[in-house]
C-alpha cells in the first residue's frame, strides 16, 4: 500500500508579533505585513509532520506541500520548514492574508493540486490544518475537498491509524474534550488536523539541502492567483480596545490570598 | 433588495432525543434576526428521529423541517452534508444559521460549496439595520472584524454562548419530513473516547477555567522539580471547584521534549494561539509566563485572576483583574484546604 498525501499549509505572521490592522486598497491589511516574520500555519504544520511520518511507514508513498502566499514570504518560511521533513513543494503566488475570502483561496489551492503530475487521486489523503491561525474559519480545506470530489472528510484530527487493507481509523475532536472515533474505507479523504501527537521535528540540514533542489524551482514556477472576495465586505477591522485596571497584589501571605480566592470562587 | 428568508440548522445531542444547547442558542439567534427583519423563520433538524427532537421547540412560530434516519445518529461528513443540503433546498433560505458545533463545523463549508453560497464562521454577533452585519475574530482572537456579504445563500456558524438557549412553552409545531438521497457511506463512526488519564478535565459548561502554565513543572525554590505534587494540587482543585482545565502550549509540549509533565494534560487542554479560546465566567491562571498567545486564550473569560511569581508579567497588566504575586504551590494548597473545609 502506498499513499499520495497532499498537505495544504498557508503561512501566517509569527504568533509573537504584534498585529495591527490598517485600511488597504482592497480592504483591511496588516501594518507592515511584508516585514513581519512568517511561520508555517501551526495546525497545518502538525498535518505536515503527521504526513511525513505516514509516508515514511509506507514505501512508495509521496508527500506534496501545497502552499499559497506571497512568493517572497513562502521562500523565507521554506528555508526553515524544508529542514524538517522531505516533501515536494507546489507554490501558489498570491497576496493572501487572513482577510482574504476562504472560498477563493480554496479554488486556487484545488487548481494547484489538480495540476500535480503523477498524483493518483485513488491514493489521495488531503491534509491541512482544521483552521488557520489567520482567518481561522475552518472553511478552506473542506472546500478544496469538495472541489476535488472527496466526500469523506474529518475535522480536528489528532490521530490516524492506517490498516493493512488501506482503511484507517481516525480520531476527531468533539465537544467536551472527547474524540470521535471513525473508520474510513480508505483514500481519498480529507483530514483537517488539530495538533496531532507528534513534536516538531528538529532541523536536519541534509533534508534541507535535498528539499532545496526542488523547492527553489517550485518557487520560480509558482503561478500567480488573484483572489476574489465572494461578495465579502469588511465594515471594520480593529484591535480589541478593552484594557483592564489590573490590581497587582504584592506582600500578601498565601493564606490571605487563598482566603480571597475562595471567596471569589464562591461568589456567583 | 431581495427579502431575506432565515433557516436555522440544528442537530441532536449524543443521546439523540433533544436538540443540543448550541442548537437552541442558534434558534434564539435565528428568531431574533427573523423578528427584526420581519421575515419567516424555518428550522431544520438533523436527527435519528426529528419528530422527537422537534419537541425541544415548543411555542416557536416557525416552519419546522426534519431529516430522520439511522444515518444521522452519529456525525459524519457524507451523510450530514447531504442532509443539510436537502434541508436548505427545501427551505430556500437566503441566510442559514447553524451552531459552531463540531458536527456543523465539519460540514458547513462543504454545504456552502454545494448550494453555491458563501460562509462565515465563529460569528459572535449579528447586527445591522438594513443589511446583515456580523462580527467575528481574526488572527486567533487578536483582531475583531465586522463583515457583510452580498452573496446568498449566506451560511453563518454562531459561536456558543452568544445567545441564550431557546426556551418555549406551550404549543408544538408540525414537522415536515424532508427526503435525503444518501451517497455510499464509506465512513463508520464507532464511538467517542474520553482521555485516558484521571478522568475528564475539559468541562465547557464549567463556571471557571483553571489555566496551568509551565511554571508548575519548573524547579522550585528548593532547586527541585515537584511535578507530582503539582499534579495532585491541580487535580484536587479541579475536583473541588468543578473547574475546566486549560494549559499553555509550553506545558503541553514539554512531554515531547522529555521534560517533566502533568500526565493528565493533552493538547486538547491547550488554550491560546494553537489551542482553544473557551468561554467561562471566571478564569484563574497559575504559573503562566506572559505572552500575547496566553491572552488570546482568555479573550472570552469574563473575570480573570492570576497567580504569578513575576510582578512584571506582560500578559497580566491590563488583561487580568487581579494578579497575586505569590507561589502558586502554597496558594493552591491553601485554597484546596479551605474548599475542603467549607464543602
Amino acid at each position: 500500500m502506498s499513499l499520495h498525501i497532499v498537505v495544504c499549509a498557508g503561512i501566517v505572521p509569527d504568533p509573537l508579533q504584534t498585529l495591527e490592522p490598517i485600511a488597504g486598497p482592497n480592504g483591511p491589511a496588516l501594518k507592515n505585513e511584508m516585514m513581519l516574520p512568517a511561520v508555517l500555519d501551526p495546525w497545518a504544520a502538525s498535518a505536515l509532520y503527521e504526513a511525513a511520518t505516514l509516508v515514511s511507514k509506507f514505501p512508495g508513498s509521496r508527500l506534496w506541500l501545497v502552499s499559497l502566499g506571497p512568493k517572497a514570504k513562502l521562500q523565507q518560511v521554506m528555508m526553515t520548514i524544508a529542514q524538517k521533513v522531505t516533501f515536494e513543494l507546489v507554490a501558489v503566488d498570491s497576496a493572501s492574508n487572513g482577510f482574504a475570502d476562504a472560498s477563493a483561496t480554496a479554488s486556487a489551492l484545488a487548481s494547484g493540486i489538480a495540476a500535480i503530475p503523477d498524483l493518483d487521486r485513488t491514493k489521495l489523503l488531503l491534509f491541512g490544518g482544521w483552521e488557520s491561525a489567520s482567518r481561522g474559519a475552518g472553511v478552506t480545506l473542506q472546500t478544496v475537498g469538495e472541489l476535488l470530489g472527496i466526500t469523506d472528510q474529518f475535522a480536528g484530527v489528532d490521530q490516524i491509524d492506517m490498516r493493512e487493507d488501506g482503511s484507517f481509523e481516525v480520531l476527531e475532536r468533539v465537544e467536551g474534550g472527547k474524540h470521535q472515533a471513525s473508520v474510513c474505507a480508505g483514500a481519498p479523504a480529507v483530514l483537517g488536523w488539530a495538533t496531532g501527537n507528534l513534536p516538531e521535528p528538529h532541523n536536519n540540514p541534509q533534508i534541507g539541502m535535498a528539499n532545496m533542489r526542488t523547492v527553489m524551482p517550485a518557487l520560480q514556477r509558482a503561478k500567480q492567483a488573484a483572489l476574489t472576495n465572494d461578495g465579502q465586505q469588511y465594515l471594520s477591522a480593529s484591535l480589541p480596545s478593552q484594557q483592564r485596571q489590573t490590581r497587582v497584589v504584592r506582600d500578601l501571605a498565601p493564606d490571605a490570598i487563598a482566603q480571597e480566592l475562595v471567596e471569589w470562587i464562591r461568589t456567583q | 433588495m431581495m427579502p431575506e428568508a432565515i433557516l436555522v440548522l440544528t442537530h441532536t445531542d449524543e443521546a439523540g432525543s433533544s436538540l443540543t444547547k448550541s442548537s437552541l442558542e442558534t434558534v434564539t439567534a435565528g428568531k431574533t434576526l427573523a423578528d427584526r427583519l420581519e421575515t419567516p423563520l424555518v428550522i431544520g433538524i438533523l436527527a435519528t428521529d426529528s419528530n422527537a427532537a422537534a419537541k425541544s421547540l415548543p411555542g416557536l412560530n416557525a416552519r419546522i423541517l426534519g431529516v430522520s434516519g439511522e444515518a444521522f445518529e452519529k456525525p459524519q461528513y457524507a451523510a450530514d452534508v447531504a442532509a443539510c443540503e436537502a434541508l436548505c433546498n427545501a427551505a430556500q433560505a437566503t441566510v442559514i444559521l447553524a451552531p459552531q458545533s463540531s458536527r456543523m463545523a465539519r460540514v458547513a463549508a462543504g454545504l456552502a460549496h454545494r448550494i453555491s453560497g458563501s460562509i462565515d464562521t465563529h460569528i459572535t454577533s449579528i447586527q445591522g439595520d438594513e443589511a446583515i452585519e456580523v462580527t467575528r475574530w481574526l488572527y486567533r482572537q487578536r483582531i475583531e472584524a465586522t463583515i457583510t456579504r452580498s452573496v446568498r445563500p449566506w451560511i453563518l456558524l454562531i459561536e456558543g454562548g452568544v445567545c441564550a438557549a431557546y426556551e418555549g412553552h406551550e404549543g408544538e409545531g408540525e414537522l415536515e419530513q424532508v427526503a435525503v438521497e444518501l451517497p455510499e457511506l464509506r465512513t463508520n463512526v464507532i464511538g467517542t473516547r474520553a482521555p485516558a488519564h484521571s478522568g475528564q478535565t475539559i468541562r465547557p459548561d464549567a463556571k471557571m477555567l483553571f489555566v496551568a502554565g509551565a511554571g508548575w513543572t519548573k524547579k522550585q525554590a528548593d532547586g527541585q522539580v515537584h511535578a507530582g505534587e503539582a499534579g495532585e494540587l491541580i487535580l484536587s482543585f479541579l475536583q473541588k471547584t468543578s473547574a475546566s482545565l486549560g494549559s499553555s502550549k509550553s506545558l503541553v509540549d514539554q512531554g515531547g521534549d522529555g521534560q517533566p509533565v502533568l500526565p493528565f494534560l493533552s493538547h486538547m487542554n491547550q488554550v491560546g494561539q494553537t489551542g482553544a479560546t473557551p468561554r467561562h465566567p471566571k478564569g484563574l491562571a497559575t504559573c503562566c509566563h506572559g505572552e500575547e498567545p496566553h491572552v488570546v486564550g482568555w479573550r472570552f473569560i469574563t473575570e480573570r485572576r492570576a497567580i504569578s511569581l513575576d510582578p512584571n508579567c506582560g500578559w497580566a497588566r491590563g488583561k487580568a483583574d487581579v494578579v497575586y504575586i505569590a507561589d502558586a504551590f502554597k496558594v493552591i494548597a491553601k485554597v484546596n484546604e479551605l474548599l475542603a473545609l467549607k464543602a
